[in-house]
């Protein structure tokens, strides 16, 4: 009896020993979460999650305080691997409208504008070249479209443009299947 | 005959019926100038080129209209002599059959030729530097179809040397016979070419490598190297004869075919020491270096049961296909289909309203009988045809499941990105599956995660930027305050220091006021 | 002018699933007609019950499951699991036994798991397990091979037990049934008789059980058109046979009073059938060059090892099922070496 209980005592030592010197040897440098989580966000700096951005987006569901639905841009693509990534249930899109919008860019009608600042502040990602009095214009490439800055401008010259596909942005369509075990898979 | 080379042969491939007698029986034919010359800027693989004509300006033939931009990129000369009268968007041939920015001419009928640079025909002693510029000038790309820009292809500074030039004249896919009937005619124009780019890179020997179904144009250039000038240091050139296997004519296995040595995955030829250029390409080199000329023109095979005379045509870059087919008697009433390359690897075109553009090799107007309608798609029953014929070795039912779950991850783990999309795994399908397409829609998606992917990255550097600026812009205006009341409170230490702060605050808030209600005037008469 | 588009390739082969299993229908007819030499009209009666069934059992689950019923049927995949199905029971199974058999094959073994390419099993052996671990006694009552009897079923014989259970008037089972070859050896080694005193029955023939080896050799026959047609490739019914030879070689090396000789275990019951038709059921086989060889071989080595030591006497359906589990992580891990990849072995 004693020695059964001896026997595991000693055993219980040696493992946490183990397991705790392994602990300190092995121990993974990952990522902490919510670089994880930022590096799967579309980076929009949209806002429409109701964080001021992505990052903080993706601190609050670090943290578990925010739901994995609510980034419009991402679509459900980023809700699925964000529920991949987190372990949690995939949950429907909490603004399907918002996501379903075509991607867009920002553009200022250059005759309307006053040169009033204000988009430039309002641009989260810097993508708005102006300064005070003179005409400004969107960085094509560098924009988001996140729309941020259309409430601000006060005389509504800045409007959004969907994307169009070029010849190399253009993708290949899924194959249509012609057979008739069509849902297959 | 020479005595049979040692050959390598490559895993899998097919035995087709190549239907190159239909376009090769007659020589080479030109082609009226068309009213409209349309030039795609973005010809080739790499960066578009910038115009360097606006519209309304007088262009003469071989005239640079638009420069390459990027160190992979390629110039575009005028064709013929005429007036810019557009730039802007057109259809261009291409799978989408979306349009792009083209170069409009219209052309004067003169055809009067620009100043050209001079000939080099001393190029064993010009310096490498000087003759792959002038490859550059002359917008030179891979002329067999892929459009890579072939100066870039030749600069091999840096990398391993190359010792052996292979020259791709396999023309493996059915119908094309451009490169054949190129060969017949202007053997001593390929074998000068040949000269020039194993001078330029520096190699040992070069072999040709010609299918077995095109014996004239392999003793026409047997005839060309016996009949070479001697008594210059030209290194050895020989005609390696291979046997008709589709693709022999793709680079790796071509290569391999002739040389025993594989090209890594996801590398390039100069790794094994080699470096594979189209017959084409080579004439085009020799026409810019010892002519001075820019590639303006090029041969093409127009040709398939829906063209009523197939042959072989030498064509302005930029004509319409539409007056091309025209030109070369027009469809026939069995017309089904119009496919931009062969019917392995070319894709369909929706419409004949585009140009012709450098990398296009034959026009294959084809019968209902000769593409018939695709079959319905059955499940895959795993049989590994497509495995037993994939001349790249991969697993093509895998890659077809993992592509159609959209698992792209998994689908590059089978190296869905060494695909040469030459269409084996899918002619010989029993299930009918449109294996290739399903590849296609995989590097796509791919392709347009990955720019998201940098998108979103720039997008966070640039918002991580704007915080930290906005922080220290913040830190620097509350130092700044903080100076100024520290200046301020020494200064009235002792006098009177509460009248002057609040005059101070007072004047300040009074400065604010008048500000923001100048502001609302002016976005108010806005 | 407007044309219509499509993906390349334009061009495609004569290939078609429907002459792939039409080939193999035609590869099993020489293996069938022994069949029907040696075991009369039994093994034909139940190519026609499990074709019908089979047929009819896919059509209403298509049917049910809302597709087209036509362009499925018309790949022949299903009249192949019946033929296989039914090539492997006993030749006077009851009518419902062999129906049950095919049902659970198609409905169960196959469309529950989406139909023709998606099965992880090969449905005929599924459904042949299934019917042997149900009825133990019915799917082991073998004929003796008629050229070993010289007393043939007539038809409306065969016709009469096959559809009522029962021998004819005034006949016993026990004179009209006999075990199979490898049941007698399975048999007979356990009451420690020796292969010399075992080989003297008169189920014996030159070097399998009398009747079977040449149903195999026809069967071998339609195995080597599949090969030269390419249907299925060499490396499954090589290794496999080649694994059975060399595991029943080495063991008879040793002792040969205990163990049969290799080529008794080639041509004594299901191997040839096995090898060339069943193991090579693409949609459940290894897809791999080299998986191929290891899964073939395993195949051949789990036969001796199930025969020799296990609870039944014939062992290829058991031992596919077992490999057809295995097929995936074979895969895996017997990944080609793809063009200019070095080092990772060669295919």
């Amino acid at each position: 009896m004693i020695a059964a209980v001896l026997t595991i005592a000693i055993m219980a030592t040696l493992f946490g020993l183990i397991l705790g010197y392994s602990a300190i040897r092995f121990r993974v440098e990952g990522d902490p979460i919510a670089d994880q989580i930022d590096s799967l966000l579309p980076q929009t700096q949209c806002g429409q999650c109701g964080f001021a951005g992505c990052r903080p987006y993706a601190e609050a569901m670090a943290a578990g305080e925010a739901q994995i639905n609510r980034c419009p841009p991402g679509g459900e693509a980023t809700m699925i691997a964000l529920a991949e990534l987190l372990g949690r249930d995939p949950v429907p899109l909490e603004d399907v409208e918002a996501a379903e919008k075509p991607k867009s860019v920002a553009y200022i009608v250059e005759e309307e504008c006053i040169g009033c600042t204000l988009c430039i502040q309002a641009c989260p990602v810097d993508a708005i070249m102006g300064a005070a009095k003179q005409m400004h214009t969107v960085i094509v490439d560098e924009c988001t479209g996140c729309e941020l800055c259309l409430p601000p401008c006060p005389v509504e010259c800045i409007h959004m443009h969907p994307l169009e596909t070029t010849p190399l942005t253009w993708r290949w369509p899924f194959p249509a299947r012609t057979g008739s075990e069509g849902a297959h898979g | 005959m020479a005595e049979q080379r040692k050959l390598w042969p490559f895993h899998g491939g097919l035995h087709l019926d190549d239907h190159k007698a239909e376009s090769n029986a007659s020589p080479v034919r030109s082609v009226a100038l068309p009213r409209r010359l349309i030039l795609p800027l973005q010809q080739h693989i790499g960066q578009r080129a910038e115009p360097v004509v606006s519209v309304g300006d007088a262009v003469r033939k071989g005239q640079l209209i638009a420069q390459a931009t990027d160190y992979v990129s390629a110039s575009i000369h005028a064709p013929s002599s005429g007036r810019v009268v557009e730039i802007g968007a057109a259809p261009i041939p291409h799978p989408s059959g979306l349009s792009d920015t083209c170069i409009v001419i219209e052309t004067d009928g003169l055809d009067s030729w620009d100043e050209l640079p001079a000939a080099m025909p001393d190029y064993r002693n010009a310096d490498a530097a000087d003759l792959r510029e002038r490859i550059r000038w002359a917008g030179i790309v891979g002329l067999g179809g892929a459009a890579f820009p072939t100066a870039v292809k030749v600069n091999t500074s840096g990398q391993r040397p190359i010792d052996t030039l292979v020259i791709n004249a396999a023309e493996c896919e059915p119908y094309i016979t451009c490169d054949d009937v190129l060969m017949r005619e202007q053997a001593a124009d390929v074998i000068d070419g040949i000269d020039i780019l194993s001078h330029l890179i520096g190699a040992r020997e070069c072999l040709i490598g010609i299918e077995d179904n095109k014996p004239e144009a392999a003793e026409a250039l047997r005839r060309a190297i016996a009949g070479r000038a001697s008594g210059h240091d030209d290194r050895p050139i020989e005609v390696v004869v291979v046997p008709t296997l589709y693709p022999s004519g793709g680079e790796k296995q071509l290569i391999l075919l002739l040389t025993g040595r594989e090209v890594p995955s996801h590398g390039l030829p100069a790794a094994v020491g080699v470096l594979c250029q189209n017959v084409a390409t080579v004439v085009a080199v020799a026409d810019a270096v010892l002519r001075g000329r820019p590639l303006i023109e090029r041969i093409v095979t127009v040709t398939g049961g829906g063209a009523k005379q197939p042959g072989n045509l030498r064509v302005a870059i930029g004509t319409p296909i539409d007056f091309l087919i025209a030109q070369a008697g027009g469809y026939s009433t069995h017309i089904n289909q119009l496919i931009l390359g062969g019917p392995m690897m070319g894709f369909g075109l929706r419409s004949d309203k585009v140009p012709l553009t450098k990398a296009t090799n034959c026009l294959l107007a084809a019968s209902r009988t000769e593409t018939p309608n695709s079959q319905p798609e059955r499940p895959c029953i795993r049989c590994g045809e497509c495995a037993r014929v994939c001349p790249a070795q991969l697993l093509p039912q895998h890659l077809y499941w993992h592509a159609r779950a959209r698992d792209f991850d998994k689908a590059q783990e089978y190296n869905l990105f060494d695909c040469i999309e030459c269409g084996c795994c899918a002619y010989v399908c029993p299930a009918h599956i449109p294996l290739v397409a399903y590849y296609r829609f995989a590097k796509t998606e791919i392709w347009a995660q990955e720019r998201d992917r940098d998108k979103s990255d720039l997008a966070r550097r640039r918002h991580e930027a704007r915080v930290a600026r906005l922080e220290r812009l913040e830190q620097e205006r509350k130092a700044r305050l903080r100076q100024k009341k520290e200046a301020l409170d020494s200064k009235s230490g002792k006098t009177g220091a509460g009248d002057a702060k609040k005059a101070a605050i007072e004047a300040a808030m009074q400065r604010v006021a008048a500000k923001k209600a100048a502001q609302q005037v002016e976005s108010g008469t806005e | 002018m407007q044309f219509s588009i499509s993906s390349s390739p334009h061009q495609s082969g004569q290939q078609s699933v429907t002459r792939v299993m039409g080939l193999v229908l035609l590869a099993l007819v020489p293996g069938t007609l022994a069949m029907f030499w040696y075991f009369g009209w039994g093994p034909i009666i139940n190519l026609g019950i499990a074709t019908a069934t089979a047929v009819a059992a896919e059509a209403a689950v298509l049917h049910l499951r809302g597709r087209a019923i036509g362009v499925t049927l018309i790949d022949l995949s299903a009249v192949v699991t019946a033929w296989l199905l039914a090539l492997a029971l006993p030749p006077l199974l009851p009518w419902w036994q062999t129906a049950m058999g095919s049902v659970f094959a198609i409905v169960v073994v196959k469309q529950l798991f989406g139909g023709i390419g998606h099965n992880p099993f090969n449905p005929a052996m599924a459904g042949y397990v299934l019917l042997l671990v149900s009825f133990p006694v019915t799917m082991t009552r073998w004929l003796p091979p008629d050229v070993v009897s010289g007393s043939a079923l007539s038809l409306a014989d065969s016709l009469h037990i096959i559809f009522s259970g029962t021998p004819p008037l005034g006949q016993t089972w026990d004179a009209i049934s006999s075990a199979t070859p490898l049941d007698q050896m399975r048999t007979e080694l356990s009451q420690n008789r020796m292969i010399g005193e075992i080989r003297q029955s008169p189920l014996w023939g030159d070097f399998g059980g009398r009747g079977w080896e040449w149903i195999g050799n026809w069967y071998l026959l339609g195995g080597l058109f599949l090969i030269w047609r390419r249907v299925i490739g060499w490396r499954i019914p090589a290794s496999m046979l080649a694994g059975l030879v060399l595991i029943a070689g080495l063991f008879w090396a040793i002792d040969p009073d205990t163990h049969p000789f290799p080529a008794f275990h080639l041509f004594s019951g299901g191997a040839i059938l096995g090898a060339f038709f069943i193991a090579t059921d693409p949609v459940s086989a290894s897809t791999t060059p080299r998986g191929q060889l290891i899964y073939g071989a395993l195949i051949g080595l789990l036969v001796f090892v199930i025969r020799t030591w296990g609870g039944y006497p014939d062992a290829v359906a058991f031992a596919v099922l077992l490999m057809n589990m295995a097929a995936p992580t074979i895969d895996h891990y017997t990944q080609p070496r793809i063009f200019g990849q070095r080092g990772r072995g060669d295919a």
